[in-house]
C-alpha cells in the first residue's frame, strides 16, 4: 500500500483522496440509495404540483358544475371525475397539495423550532429546569396525539395556521426529547470543554458548536414527522376540525367522499391515495437520511 | 433493581399531574358556555345562570381545579352534562369496547409483524424481504381513517360481506360481534403490524451478524435454536419499546377507527363529548387515556429492566 502511494505522488493522492471526500459526502451518499431518491422524486412532484398549482389545473377548483356532479373519471373532460358539487377533483387535488404539504411543513417547523429551543436549554442547564421541562414533555407525550390536536383545535378553531399550531405543539415533544439527548451525550465532549476555557458565551456554545453537532437526528426527524404530519392534517380535516370547505385540502376532500361511498367512491379512492403516496415519499426519504446520516443505524 | 423500580413508580405522579393540569386548562378554553350548550339557545337568561351556578362555572379557576383534582384522587370523575350520568360510569361503559378492538388488534399485529419480522431478517435480500418491507413500508404510511373507507367500499358496499357500522350484540351471538370486529380491527392492526415487522427485522439483523452468534453457528447449534432462542433473545428490547409506543397509539388510532366504524368505545365518546361542550366527560375521558398512557409507559420500562439487564434506569440519562 504504501508503495503505491509513493508511486503516485502527492498530486495524484490529493486528487484521489478529494474523490473520496467527494463520494462519501452525505448527497452523494443519498443519491446512492435508491429508495431515498424515489422518495425524493416523489416529494418534488407534489412540490412540483404546490408551486404550479394555478397553471396546471384545468379547472377552477372552487368551479360548481351541479350538472355534472359525481362524474366519474375520465368523463367530460374530467380527469379524475368531479365531486358532490360537480368541481373538478383533479383541480381539487392539485390546490389541495397546496395546504396538505404546506400545512405538514409548517408545523414542523414550528415543533422543530421549539423542541429544538426547549431541549438545548433542558439538556444543557440540567437540573431543575431540565427536571421541571422534562415532566411538562411527558405530560404532553401522555396525550394521545389526535386527542391533543383536536383540543387545541376546539379551543382555536378551523383554519390553516390553526392546524399548523395545533399539529406543531403536540410534535414539540418529541423534538425536545430528542435535542436533549444529543445535547447530554456532546455537551462534556472535548471540543465543548475547550470552547467554554476559551471563554465564549453559553449562548455561542450551544448555537455556534453544539447545535451544528447534533442536527442529524433533528432533520431526520422532521422528514419523518413531515410524513406524520400530513396524516395529522388529513385525520383533523376529516373529523371536521382542520381546513374547512370550500378550500381544498387532501383531507377534506377525503371527508367529502366519505359520504358518497356508493355513488361515487372514486372521490374517497383518489385523495386518499395522494395522502398515501406523499407520506410514503417523505418516509422513504426520511429511512434514507438517516442511513447515511447515522452509519450506527444502518441495517 | 428496587429502588429503580420506585424511583421510576414516584416519577409518574408529577407527569399525572401535568396531565390532569394540561387537561383541565385546555377544557377551560374551549369556546362555548357549556350551559348554553345544554339548555339550548331558545334558554331564558335565568335558567342559564341558575345551571352556571349548579354547575361551578361561577367559581374561581383556581377552587374548580382544586375541587376537581380533589374529587379525582377520589375516583370521583364528575357528572357529564349530556348525558346526566357520572362520567366515571360512561366511560366504564365505553373502555371495555375500545380495549376489545384495540388489543386485538395489537395482539394480531404481534403474532403477525414479528415472525414477518424475523423470516425478512433470517432470508434477507430475498423476494419474501423485498416484498414484506415494501408491504410494511406502505403500512407505516398509511392513513388508516382512508384504509377504513376502502375496507367498507369493499367489503360492505361492493361485496357486502361484513357490516360497517356498530359493534353488533352478543343477544345475536358472539358470531355478529366478531363480524362487525373484522374491519375496524382490520384498520387499527395495520401500522402496528408494519412497525413490528420493520423494528423486528433491523434489530433482529444488528443481533444476527454479532460475534456471539458467529461463535454458536461455529460450534454447530442448530439454525432454529440459534435464531428463536439466542437471537430473538436479545433482539426483544427493541421491540418491546415499540410494543409500548403502539399500544398508547392505538388510542389515538380507536379515535379515528371507531368514528369511521360508529364503534361504541371511548374514541366517539370523546368526539362527542368535544362536540357538545361536555367539559366532565371531556376532562374524564381524556385524563383517563393519558393515565392509560403514563402506566403502560411505566410497564414497558419495567419490562424493559427486566429483559435488559445492562440498563438502568438511573443511569440511563439520555432522553430517548
Amino acid at each position: 500500500m504504501t508503495e503505491k502511494k509513493d508511486l503516485l505522488g502527492i498530486e495524484a493522492q490529493v486528487e484521489m483522496l478529494n474523490k473520496e471526500r467527494k463520494s462519501n459526502n452525505a448527497w452523494n451518499k443519498l443519491k446512492r440509495n435508491k429508495t431515498a431518491m424515489f422518495g425524493l422524486i416523489i416529494i418534488c412532484i407534489m412540490v412540483f404540483m404546490v408551486i404550479t398549482a394555478d397553471i396546471i389545473s384545468p379547472y377552477d377548483p372552487n368551479a360548481l358544475d351541479l350538472g355534472n356532479a359525481y362524474s366519474k373519471p375520465g368523463v367530460n373532460g374530467h380527469i379524475f371525475g368531479t365531486d358532490e358539487f360537480g368541481r373538478d377533483l383533479l383541480s381539487r387535488i392539485i390546490y389541495g397539495s397546496r395546504i396538505s404539504i404546506l400545512v405538514a411543513v409548517g408545523a414542523t417547523l414550528v415543533a422543530g423550532a421549539i423542541g429544538l429551543v426547549l431541549g438545548l436549554i433542558s439538556g444543557y442547564s440540567g437540573g431543575i429546569i431540565d427536571s421541571i421541562l422534562m415532566r411538562i414533555m411527558d405530560g404532553m407525550m401522555a396525550f394521545p396525539f389526535v386527542l391533543l390536536a383536536i383540543l387545541l383545535m376546539t379551543i382555536l378553531g378551523s383554519g390553516a395556521v390553526n392546524v399548523v399550531l395545533a399539529i406543531g405543539i403536540a410534535n414539540v415533544p418529541i423534538f425536545a426529547r430528542i435535542v436533549r439527548g444529543q445535547v447530554l451525550v456532546v455537551k462534556n465532549e472535548e471540543y465543548c470543554n475547550a470552547v467554554r476555557v476559551l471563554g465564549a458565551s453559553n449562548f455561542r456554545l450551544l448555537f455556534g458548536h453544539i447545535l451544528p453537532n447534533i442536527i442529524s437526528p433533528v432533520i431526520v426527524q422532521a422528514t419523518l414527522s413531515t410524513a406524520g404530519s400530513i396524516i395529522s392534517e388529513a385525520a383533523l380535516s376529516f373529523l371536521g376540525l382542520g381546513i374547512s370547505p370550500p378550500t381544498a385540502s387532501w383531507g377534506n376532500i377525503l371527508r367529502g367522499g366519505k359520504d358518497y361511498l356508493n355513488t361515487a367512491p372514486h372521490i374517497a379512492m383518489i385523495s386518499g391515495f395522494f395522502i398515501l403516496i406523499t407520506v410514503l415519499g417523505f418516509n422513504l426519504l426520511g429511512d434514507g437520511i438517516r442511513d447515511v446520516l447515522d452509519p450506527k443505524m444502518k441495517k | 433493581m428496587v429502588k429503580t423500580f420506585l424511583r421510576r413508580l414516584l416519577q409518574i405522579i408529577p407527569t399525572l399531574l401535568v396531565v390532569v393540569s394540561i387537561t383541565f386548562v385546555i377544557t377551560r378554553m374551549i369556546p362555548g358556555n357549556p350551559a348554553v350548550t345544554l339548555l339550548g339557545p331558545q334558554a331564558s337568561v335565568e335558567d342559564i345562570a341558575k345551571l352556571e351556578e349548579e354547575l361551578g362555572l361561577n367559581d374561581s379557576l383556581w377552587k374548580q381545579y382544586t375541587d376537581y383534582v380533589g374529587k379525582l384522587l377520589k375516583g370521583d370523575f364528575g357528572k357529564s352534562y349530556s348525558f346526566n350520568q357520572p362520567v366515571a360510569k360512561l366511560l366504564m361503559d365505553r373502555l371495555p369496547n375500545t380495549l376489545l378492538i384495540s388489543l386485538t388488534s395489537i395482539v394480531l399485529a404481534i403474532l403477525i409483524g414479528i415472525p414477518i419480522g424475523i423470516i425478512s431478517a433470517v432470508k434477507q435480500y430475498t423476494p419474501f424481504d423485498y416484498i414484506s418491507m415494501v408491504l410494511a413500508l406502505i403500512g407505516v404510511s398509511m392513513p388508516i381513517f382512508w384504509l377504513g373507507l376502502m375496507l367498507v367500499l369493499v367489503f360492505s358496499v361492493n361485496l357486502g360481506w361484513l357490516p360497517s357500522l356498530g359493534m353488533g350484540s352478543l343477544e345475536n351471538g358472539l358470531k355478529d360481534v366478531i363480524l362487525h370486529m373484522v374491519l375496524p380491527v382490520t384498520c387499527l392492526t395495520t401500522i402496528p403490524t408494519a412497525t413490528f415487522a420493520r423494528i423486528t427485522r433491523s434489530s433482529m439483523l444488528e443481533v444476527i451478524n454479532a460475534e456471539y452468534i458467529k461463535s454458536l453457528r461455529a460450534g454447530g447449534l442448530k439454525e432454529g435454536v440459534i435464531i428463536y432462542k439466542h437471537a430473538l433473545k436479545n433482539a426483544l428490547p427493541p421491540i418491546v419499546t415499540v410494543l409500548g409506543i403502539q399500544l398508547a397509539s392505538s388510542f389515538t388510532g380507536a379515535i379515528l377507527t371507531e368514528t369511521i366504524f360508529s364503534w361504541p368505545g371511548m374514541g366517539t365518546l370523546i368526539v362527542g363529548a368535544i362536540e357538545n361542550r361536555d367539559y366532565m366527560l371531556i376532562q374524564g375521558a381524556v385524563v383517563l387515556t393519558a393515565a392509560a398512557f403514563v402506566f403502560i409507559n411505566l410497564i414497558v420500562d419495567i419490562v424493559y429492566m427486566i429483559i435488559n439487564p445492562k440498563v438502568n434506569l438511573d443511569n440511563a440519562k439520555g432522553g430517548e
